[in-house]
């Protein structure tokens, strides 16, 4: 395992962290494990349900197999991420949440399930089809006493495939909400924590080994050319043990839903903020879903909009420019202003911000800075001819990003930035790789890696306050919560956000106890 | 009812290949005979057999089965109205012995006690003890006990009409002579309607009440084997100079 700088690194601390995490997260643990169970059982049992007929029609009609099969060759290609990026405008089937993750889950369970279907059909010998026809099978008794009892054990090799993969799919779909053991990893990638990716990934991948043994035994069962009647009680046995699993899956993530949904962007402010804006609305005894760790901007309004999230935090400088498309404001007052009344357009209420201003921040090493005495853009555009550039998705894209910083500030870098995520380049500058990047102002991680922030001089940044934006039918449901929310108004002060993220990223504590422990404060 | 049980009346088929395999083919058999169809390999013996079960319908002239054009036949009545032995037997891999035998009566929807009965007399008739191979599985057993199954399976819901393919084609020569008495005994018992088809002349003549000869699509001699034996038509005389001479034996 790769040491970090700031922690102690060996495989036993590694695994007694992750085992106190799990012990200290149990109810979560059982809630998102619960998630990921019900997402495969139900993807998968879908996928069956379509994928066997399916494979029964083509096998009889080669000319409609070959391009069934070489569709589900293309959906299979495409990587789980992008699908659920595709479906995330698609009214219906897609969005975030839990149902657009089993639209996924279940194309992708399709290929293996359609392809070994059609296998095990077309590899009976002719002569046991032959036979059937002659004594007198109709097609369907054909079907239902020969066909299908031959080509069974094919067609579970190919449900054992489509659970496995769906699996390791289902991780990804945290990355729109739908919960399950990918909550941990995306959350341990934000915090760069490698127990919290540890917690998700060593339960997601011990389900994956059950699910291939279960299923394999399963196979093995069917392919024994011997059934003795009394293996029937086994399989009786084998259903009711999976039934019981997946009914108290469904039991466990039931304790996750709630009243109001609160979301967040996917890094660790945005998951303090999201667990923030949960526990004051728990505060005021409204039940909460988090379906924290969302993805991008796009992601979360999208959220908002159809109604899958309640209430998130935004920075009025990221509306104002990625969301609603105007150009840049340097007066705070005047973007806040202009967000909410577009918001307010969209059926959304911004809520009065939080009090500290999320800016983008230039961020070079201490040592370089100390070095070249480094202290504005101004002075990072010197060195610019002789650096490498690293910078997040979004920074590259957004209009208030890195075109306009390059243009602002006359940058000019030899190559083109490098693009990585966000949270991967604190440690990316640190470790020099790159040498500049655009952080977050309130990174908890600028404090512990040793980096400082050069000034905007020339004020190239729009304001990016902090603000909680609601759906308003909800705000109207729960006047309540709403003045709860209004209440938190002002009270974060910049410094309270880095020490949070502090506390967060650099000593690993829980997020959940840092925000309480803060509101608490508060008081 | 007709006194044929099968009758072709001026058949012709051809593959889809194109080649005519039967031209201008008529032939009938009586109810309870048993008629054997030789013919040399891709002669189109297979081709007779499934136009009487409708597997197959000619091009032109008419199949009477129980003197019905197949063509007015439900095909799936007119299956379950005739036994069929396979060349390959065609047993299921995945059914039992029992379940292989008592198929056709599942599907015809009998009560279990009825199909397992049935089952048990089938089992004996072609000499398989139900309660030593009742619940074995067809690849446990030898060739010839195969095939013996392959017939219970095609007697079980007593068809009036049984049509066998090459049956004991597959089989050693001694396993073979006994599987043909063994038929010899069971056709004595039940009289049923047979039509067997063999690239084996000594075959044809031990088990067929008649012996037709199929030379080029059409029959080039249809009659009791002594007659069959004694023709001079040179596609007869082909095939039965093809039959080995045993030293001391004949003449």
């Amino acid at each position: 395992m790769r040491c970090r700088a700031f922690r102690a690194c060996s495989a036993e601390t590694d695994v007694q962290a992750v085992i106190t995490f799990w012990s200290s997260h149990r109810a979560e643990l059982a809630a998102l494990l619960g998630q990921h169970v019900i997402l495969v059982a139900i993807s998968t049992s879908i996928a069956v349900l379509v994928g066997v007929p399916l494979g029964v029609f083509a096998a009889r009609r080669p000319r409609v197999a070959a391009p069934m099969i070489g569709f589900a060759n293309v959906v299979q290609t495409v990587p789980s991420l992008a699908m659920f990026g595709f479906l995330l405008p698609v009214p219906f089937v897609g969005g975030v949440g839990a149902r657009a993750a089993l639209v996924v889950l279940t194309l992708y369970g399709l290929l293996p399930i359609v392809r070994t279907t059609i296998a095990g059909l077309r590899t009976i010998d002719p002569a046991i089809r032959e036979a059937g026809v002659a004594l007198g099978m109709t097609t369907r008794e054909l079907l239902r006493y020969v066909e299908m009892p031959l080509a069974l054990p094919s067609i579970v090799a190919g449900v054992r495939v489509a659970a496995v993969v769906g699996v390791g799919s289902a991780t990804i779909a945290a990355a729109i909400g739908a919960g399950g053991l990918g909550e941990y990893i995306y959350r341990g990638l934000s915090m760069v924590d490698t127990t919290v990716i540890l917690a998700g990934a060593i339960p997601a991948a011990l389900l994956a080994l059950t699910v291939d043994a279960a299923l394999l035994w399963v196979e093995r069962q069917l392919s024994a050319r011997r059934r003795p009647r009394a293996s029937r009680r086994t399989a009786v046995i084998g259903v009711a043990v999976a039934a019981v699993v997946v009914v108290s899956s469904g039991l466990a993530a039931r304790k996750a839903g709630g009243a109001i949904v609160v979301g967040s962007k996917n890094f660790t402010e945005q998951i303090i903020l999201g667990e923030l804006l949960a526990q004051t609305i728990e505060r005021e005894g409204v039940p909460v879903s988090r379906r924290l760790n969302l993805g991008g901007t796009l992601i979360c309004d999208r959220a908002l909009m159809t109604g899958d999230v309640d209430v998130y935090v935004e920075y009025t400088g990221t509306a104002l420019t990625a969301i609603f498309r105007q150009p840049i404001d340097s007066d705070p007052h005047a973007v806040f202003e202009t967000v909410r009344t577009a918001y307010a357009r969209t059926g959304r209420t911004l809520l009065p911000p939080l009090g500290f201003n999320n800016t983008f921040a230039i961020l070079v090493r201490g040592t370089d800075a100390r070095a070249k005495g480094l202290r504005t853009i101004d002075d990072a555009a010197r060195e610019s001819p002789a650096w490498r550039a690293g910078f997040g998705y979004e920074f590259v894209e957004r209009p208030d990003g890195f075109a306009g910083l390059a243009r602002t500030y006359g940058l000019r870098f030899p190559r083109p930035p490098l693009v990585l995520d966000l949270t991967l380049s604190y440690r990316a500058l640190a470790s020099g790789q790159v040498d500049v990047i655009a952080g977050d102002a309130t990174a908890g991680l600028i404090k512990g890696l040793d980096l400082v922030q050069l000034e905007d001089n020339r004020r190239y940044f729009p304001p990016y306050d902090a603000a909680p934006v609601a759906r308003a039918e909800t705000l109207l449901r729960y006047p309540r919560v709403r003045e709860a929310i209004e209440r938190l108004g002002g009270r974060v002060s910049a410094a309270d956000m880095r020490a949070m993220n502090y506390l967060a990223d650099v000593e690993h504590r829980d997020i959940t106890t840092v925000v309480r422990e803060f509101l608490a404060r508060l008081r | 009812m007709p006194t044929q049980a099968i009758e072709f009346r001026d058949v012709t088929f051809t593959r889809p290949g194109g080649r005519a395999v039967l031209e201008g083919f008529s032939l009938s058999i009586d109810r309870g005979e048993t008629l054997a169809l030789v013919g040399r390999s891709g002669a189109g013996k297979s081709t007779t057999l499934k136009l009487v079960n409708r597997l197959l319908l000619p091009e032109s002239g008419t199949v009477l089965v129980d003197g019905r054009d197949t063509r007015d036949w439900e095909p799936i009545r007119l299956r379950r109205h005739i036994g069929y032995v396979l060349q390959e037997v065609g047993l299921f891999p995945h059914m039992s012995i029992a379940d292989n035998v008592g198929i056709v009566p599942r599907l015809e929807g009998w009560p279990d006690d009825r199909i397992a009965e049935s089952v048990r007399a089938m089992l004996e008739l072609v000499g398989l003890p139900p309660q030593q191979f009742a619940s074995r599985w067809p690849d446990e057993l030898s060739g010839g006990q195969r095939q013996r199954v392959g017939v219970a399976r095609a007697l079980a819901i007593d068809p009036p009409i049984l049509l066998m393919d090459e049956p004991f084609g597959a089989l050693d020569p001694i396993t073979r002579a006994e599987l043909q008495r063994e038929f010899r005994r069971i056709q004595e018992r039940l009289r049923k309607t047979v039509m067997i088809v063999t690239h084996d002349m000594a075959e044809a003549f031990a088990l067929g009440d008649r012996v037709g000869v199929l030379d080029a699509g059409t029959l080039a001699a249809c009659d009791v084997p002594d007659a069959v034996a004694s023709s001079q038509d040179p596609r007869v005389r082909q095939l039965l100079d093809a039959l080995p001479r045993v030293p001391g034996l004949l003449g």
